[in-house]
């Protein structure tokens, strides 16, 4: 008696169904695609809704490694740089607020009626709605698609490290009282280094609140950019550049990710599994 | 303050405990002489831990003193140690870490401690000394080898083995410990006990055992409490469970610094001490649920029966 191979609650696959089981939805769309493009190019050349795999690498190549005309620039990695550089900032900002902020109001009862509730209402105002505001306060350059960002990751951030911090057993904090901590001490020495790992959790959750927030502002007013290049060559109907730079982007976003759970494996060993 | 000439190290003084309208302890006294190792028992929920987290100095009484030499306990400090069933060892840090844990958090943030130590002019341990001191523990406890592992990494035991010597190397001057082997099975428990014993001759330490089991607290302790909600007052009237729970026993057992083989665990003499203690502490005549049981295996107990012999 074997347990089944694929179906019911107590399925076991064996090692090559499981791989191609994990396969399989990319080479379906990939597939899919790629006959779709075929029909429609066969029926007329000249479509631009489906460019088959051989224009978009055209494109890209183009991007890519030729310098563009106008700028004299590579438009593919300086959009790349542009995007990650404000993703980079904007995250490490709402991190480093998250954390301090986090950590404090979950430790200390005064901070947490000051400031709990406050955080609780101001973070149900809806970012983009605030985005004319930026615009309009601080300018359309640079500062204002980092505060999106940052207004758009920190609260959520910031409430999960609230609750990360007042879910440690109090046994903790006492016990690091009677081996002769300060109160700052039991804060950033016991309490800090346990809720590390649980931040870059939650980094990697606002990921993609981050790129929503980068690609909106990017597409309203830039001069680079992933979502800027998206949306300026949607005029020309350029699917054969916004297809690849959607795939670039998940993939960016798929190494972004996994980075930081490397990261969570690497420094915080005793994270994956603790009892008490 | 003169209370430290009554050679007192913990004084407990008409300690009331109540949160909003629930009394928890009602007017409990209790005073520790140096080197007693004290085991506290009681039905569960009479407020042994709150009782416990009085003289941490985590909670304050809402009436009475609790007094460390003399001093009224304010706060957690280095004074007074804790181990805990669960969540005594930080996760992030390594057995021999946590060990040293105490070293390292003394020391932050290090410039300010560092002018502290000037002011007060007490000389700390060098590193190495208490590094030399870790180890020797560490051996002690046959965890030599498990130095840097980390809790989730080692057994139940060995992480309450580690918890204790993690509260001791501060040489507290009462160790609590709340149901310290309560989750371990009965060989690793007896091993532990023995551990503790060992450490108790040898530091001549005084301890606040909290525990449920009996047999453990009747042998570990020189001096037995057993706190209970379940009592009849002065006035004759049985208490329930509202008037909040009292010392309803108080023996000495046995001469202070003075450990005994497990063997006496097996005695008749040790039974019948647990039998009494249980009528004193958990009389089952005040647990009105004992009754309403419902059982129906002819060979079963059956309550009604015992009433008519
Ligand atoms: N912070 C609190 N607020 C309200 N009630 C509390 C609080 N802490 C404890 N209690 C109550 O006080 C009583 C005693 O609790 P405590 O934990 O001290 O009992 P215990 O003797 O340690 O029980 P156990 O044997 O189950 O560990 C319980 O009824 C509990 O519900
Ligand atoms: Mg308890």
């Amino acid at each position: 008696m074997r347990p089944p191979e694929l179906f019911g609650l107590f399925a076991v696959p064996r090692r090559l169904t499981s791989v191609v089981l994990i396969i399989l939805p990319f080479i379906a769309v990939i597939a899919l695609y790629w006959i779709a493009s075929d029909i429609r190019l066969a029926d007329n050349p000249q479509d631009k809704l489906l460019p088959s795999f051989r224009q978009m690498g055209d494109a890209v190549w183009r991007m890519a490694f030729e310098p563009d005309v106008r700028t004299g620039t590579y438009l593919w990695w300086a959009d790349t740089f542009a995007s990650l550089r404000r993703l980079a900032i904007g995250l490490s900002l709402s991190a480093m607020t998250a954390l301090f902020l986090g950590l404090n109001v979950g430790m200390f009862p005064g901070l947490r009626f000051l400031c709990l509730p406050f955080l609780t209402v101001v973070s149900i105002i809806p970012p983009l709605s605030i985005l004319p505001i930026l615009f309009i306060t601080v300018g359309v350059d640079e500062v204002a698609k980092i505060v999106l960002i940052y207004i758009g990751t920190v609260f959520l951030m910031t409430r999960d490290m609230t609750l990360t911090t007042t879910a440690i057993p109090r046994e903790q904090v006492t016990k690091a009282l009677t081996l002769g901590a300060s109160e700052l001490g039991v804060v950033y020495r016991v309490i800090m280094p346990q809720v590390m790992p649980r931040l870059i959790n939650a980094l990697r959750l606002s990921l993609g609140a981050a790129w929503l927030f980068l690609i909106a502002a990017e597409a309203i007013v830039a001069t680079e950019g992933l979502g800027y290049r998206i949306f300026l060559v949607r005029r020309y109907l350029s699917m054969d550049v916004i297809l690849p730079y959607v795939a670039w982007i998940t993939l960016l976003g798929f190494t972004i990710d996994w980075l930081l759970r490397m990261a969570v494996r690497r420094f915080y060993p005793w994270y994956a599994r603790q009892g008490s | 303050m003169t209370m430290e000439t009554s050679g007192y190290i913990l004084r407990i003084d008409d300690v009331r405990q109540q949160y909003g309208q629930k009394v928890v302890l009602n007017d409990v006294h209790l005073s520790l002489k140096a080197g007693e190792f004290l085991s506290v028992v009681g039905p569960s929920g009479c407020g042994k831990s709150t009782l416990l987290r009085l003289v941490t100095g985590e909670e304050w009484p809402t009436a009475g003193r609790v007094m460390l030499n003399g001093q009224i306990i304010q706060r957690p400090g280095p004074d007074v140690g804790v181990v805990y069933q669960h969540y005594s060892l930080f996760p992030h840090l390594t057995a021999l870490e946590n060990i040293m844990a105490g070293e390292r958090l003394r020391r932050w943030p290090q410039p300010i401690q560092g002018m502290l130590d000037l002011v007060s002019g007490e000389a700390r341990r060098s590193r190495a000394e208490v590094q030399d001191e870790a180890m020797r523990f560490l051996d002690r406890a046959r965890m030599s080898g498990h130095g840097d592992k980390y809790p989730h990494q080692l057994s139940g035991g060995q992480r309450q083995r580690v918890a204790i010597i993690q509260a001791l190397m501060q040489h507290p001057k009462v160790l609590c410990m709340d149901e310290p082997f309560s989750a371990l099975d009965p060989g690793t428990r007896e091993d532990m006990q023995m551990f503790l014993l060992e450490l108790y001759e040898l530091l001549r330490m005084t301890v606040l055992f909290v525990t449920h089991d009996l047999e453990e607290a009747v042998y570990l302790g020189t001096r037995l409490v057993a706190l209970s909600q379940f009592y009849t007052g002065e006035d004759g009237v049985q208490s329930g469970a509202t008037l909040g729970a009292q010392i309803v026993t108080d023996r000495h057992l046995r001469e202070i610094g003075v450990a005994l083989a497990p063997g006496v665990k097996a005695s008749a003499e040790t039974g019948r001490l647990i039998q009494e203690i249980r009528r004193e502490a958990f009389d089952p005549s005040y647990c009105q649920h004992v009754d309403t049981f419902t059982l129906h295996h002819k060979d079963s107990w059956h309550p009604e029966e015992d009433d008519e012999t």
